[in-house]
């Protein structure tokens, strides 16, 4: 399985009406890389990963996870669209972080991260919990095992659901603009959880905004306007020497809004 | 003024030491209730045509209670049919099928539509339209089939008109309770590799019943009010059972007393039930204390 990408985006479309979200996208993740997707508000970046975890249906183009075809199979020497079951049974070997946290409310903190590898991948309780309690330690959170999400605050909440999006071993994970939802004080502890997920290796592709979390983590930047990727690369070269005229823009604009980003600065 | 053993200067005031206002029109309010409350009990106390002896020797008549009997059967069995009716009718308005859609919304509009006392006389008057009833293929073979004066009783005309009725509300109740959930629900429920029923069953419907179950316990109480209908078509509920006795001893009034106090009884037990599910399905929605509403704030002002 060498030189195959876990994850291959190819020539992906999709509109909303006659609004072009994705137009002809294109992106390969390798195993255990780290591929951060920056850009303005409304270029794609989020369509892009819903789209990769099925949530929304493509109009053109494919995608495929470990070279299996998602959301499609081939039929009759064309392709027709999965059923639901098995397109849950595809999700289940990608997860994803959304910004909203979207913790399951009624189950407590421990039971939002059993749940999946119980009811999907068959896990037995026991095993599912201590290794959740595990996660949680990790997380900081072992001590609120057993209270509701609302009980939380924000940042906490989303430590929750990154140990909820790693407990089933995905073959790559998704983070949706992970701390735009969060106050600042919160953002650092969620962004150290994540640091440590990559430096173990596991394979990520985050949507952000956290301009020095990308150049420090990233290894793999990518840039997109308007449905597109612009460019892509290393952070190094990406923030340093970015070739076209709109990243330039797009990472002054960045650096007025956070003169704190000290990282970038440092790499520059 | 409060006199305090240090006074402290002028400068520090403390509201710990302040008095409560006082509130004239509470006390005028509350010596008004008092007024009119005594004023209802020595009505119902004093005047004698209440006969209250013959409340007490009917009230544990068994022809009263086996009449509560049928009235409280009848109300949980339209519940439970319209439920499970009105959850299939829910999720058929919410399918993205059109014709299924449409099929439900015309249902709704003429169950919801047609007045319950209406209905119940058609369905018992059934059979003059439908002389035969009879399962089988549209316009095609049949498989079994029933006169239909033989199976439409009062109680199977009842019933039918009654979920019939019932199904309607409940579906518009489910509907709403389920377009309630956020989205992000769904979301995160596929995302973690749950299947349609998975996701319905532990995650979407659960937090739906916190919106379905005030206004399903409402439509229970009516529905159990609602029964009173069916004396019309002689069938022998709670009302019809004291009409029997009445139209032969003319104690009209301690009788339909007799009524309202089950009515009452009944409609408290259904009502604590009621609290009882809604304090269950808020599990992890009230102790919101130290849970802040997340800010969405865009990408540009999240200063790191």
């Amino acid at each position: 399985m060498t030189g195959q990408p876990a994850l291959r985006v190819q020539g992906v479309r999709k509109t909303f009406g006659d609004h072009a979200a994705l137009d002809d996208v294109s992106l390969d993740v390798r195993e255990g890389e780290v591929v951060v997707v920056i850009g303005p508000s409304g270029s794609g970046k989020s369509t892009l990963i819903r789209c990769v975890h099925q949530l929304e249906a493509i109009d053109a183009g494919a995608i495929y996870l470990d070279g299996e075809l998602l959301g499609h199979e081939r039929h009759r020497g064309g392709l027709r669209a999965l059923g639901e079951r098995r397109v849950a049974a595809q999700r289940s070997r990608m997860s994803m972080v959304f910004q909203q946290f979207n913790l399951i409310p009624h189950f407590t903190v421990l039971r939002n991260i059993t749940e999946a590898p119980v009811r999907v991948h068959r896990r037995a309780r026991s095993e599912a919990e201590s290794e959740a309690m595990e996660l949680l330690e990790r997380v900081g959170l072992a001590d609120r095992a057993h209270h509701y999400p609302r009980q939380l605050s924000g940042g906490q909440q989303q430590r929750v659901a990154i140990a909820r999006a790693v407990a089933t071993k995905p073959r790559i994970t998704l983070f949706d603009e992970p701390t735009s939802a969060l106050d600042p004080e919160l953002v650092e502890d969620v962004l150290r959880v994540m640091r440590g997920l990559a430096a173990d290796g596991m394979t990520m592709v985050v949507v952000t905004h956290e301009m020095a979390f990308a150049s420090e983590v990233a290894d793999r930047c990518v840039f997109m306007e308007a449905g597109r990727v612009v460019e892509s690369g290393p952070p190094s070269e990406l923030f340093t020497a970015p070739r076209s005229a709109r990243l330039r823009s797009f990472l002054a604009r960045h650096h007025n809004a956070r003169p704190t980003t000290s990282t970038v600065e440092s790499v520059s | 003024m409060t006199t305090l053993s240090a006074p402290p200067s002028e400068a520090f005031d403390d509201v710990a030491t302040a008095r409560r206002r006082a509130r004239p029109w509470r006390w005028a309010a509350g010596l008004a209730l008092a007024a009119v409350a005594a004023q209802l009990a020595w009505f119902l106390v004093n005047n004698d045509r209440f006969e209250w002896d013959v409340v007490a020797r009917y009230l544990f008549e068994p022809t009263v209670l086996s009449g509560l009997a049928t009235t409280v059967l009848l109300a949980v069995v339209a519940m439970a049919i319209g439920s499970v009716v009105g959850g299939l009718l829910a999720a058929a308005q919410l399918s993205d099928f059109a014709p299924l859609r449409w099929a439900a919304t015309v249902y709704v509009g003429v169950f919801r539509g047609i007045p319950p006392l209406v209905q119940l006389i058609f369905w018992f008057n059934l059979a003059y339209l439908l002389p035969r009833i009879s399962i089988g293929i549209p316009f095609g073979p049949e498989f079994a089939s029933w006169d239909a004066n033989t199976v439409i009783t009062p109680l199977t005309a009842a019933v039918i008109g009654l979920s019939l009725v019932e199904s309607a509300y409940m579906a518009e109740i489910i509907r709403a309770g389920l377009l309630g959930v956020d989205s992000g629900q769904r979301d995160a429920a596929k995302a973690m590799g749950l299947t349609p029923a998975q996701t319905f069953a532990r995650v979407v419907l659960p937090q739906a019943m916190r919106v379905i179950i005030p206004p399903s316990g409402s439509q229970f109480i009516s529905v159990l009010k609602g029964t009173a209908l069916v004396s019309v078509i002689a069938m022998a509920d709670l009302l019809h059972s004291v009409q029997v006795i009445y139209n032969r001893t003319y104690q009209i009034v301690p009788l339909l007393i007799v009524a309202c106090l089950w009515y009452l009884v009944v409609v408290t037990v259904l009502t604590i039930g009621q609290r009882w599910l809604e304090r269950h399905f808020s599990r992890g929605h009230t102790a919101a204390t130290s849970a802040r509403r997340p800010t969405v704030s865009t990408s540009d002002g999240a200063a790191a």
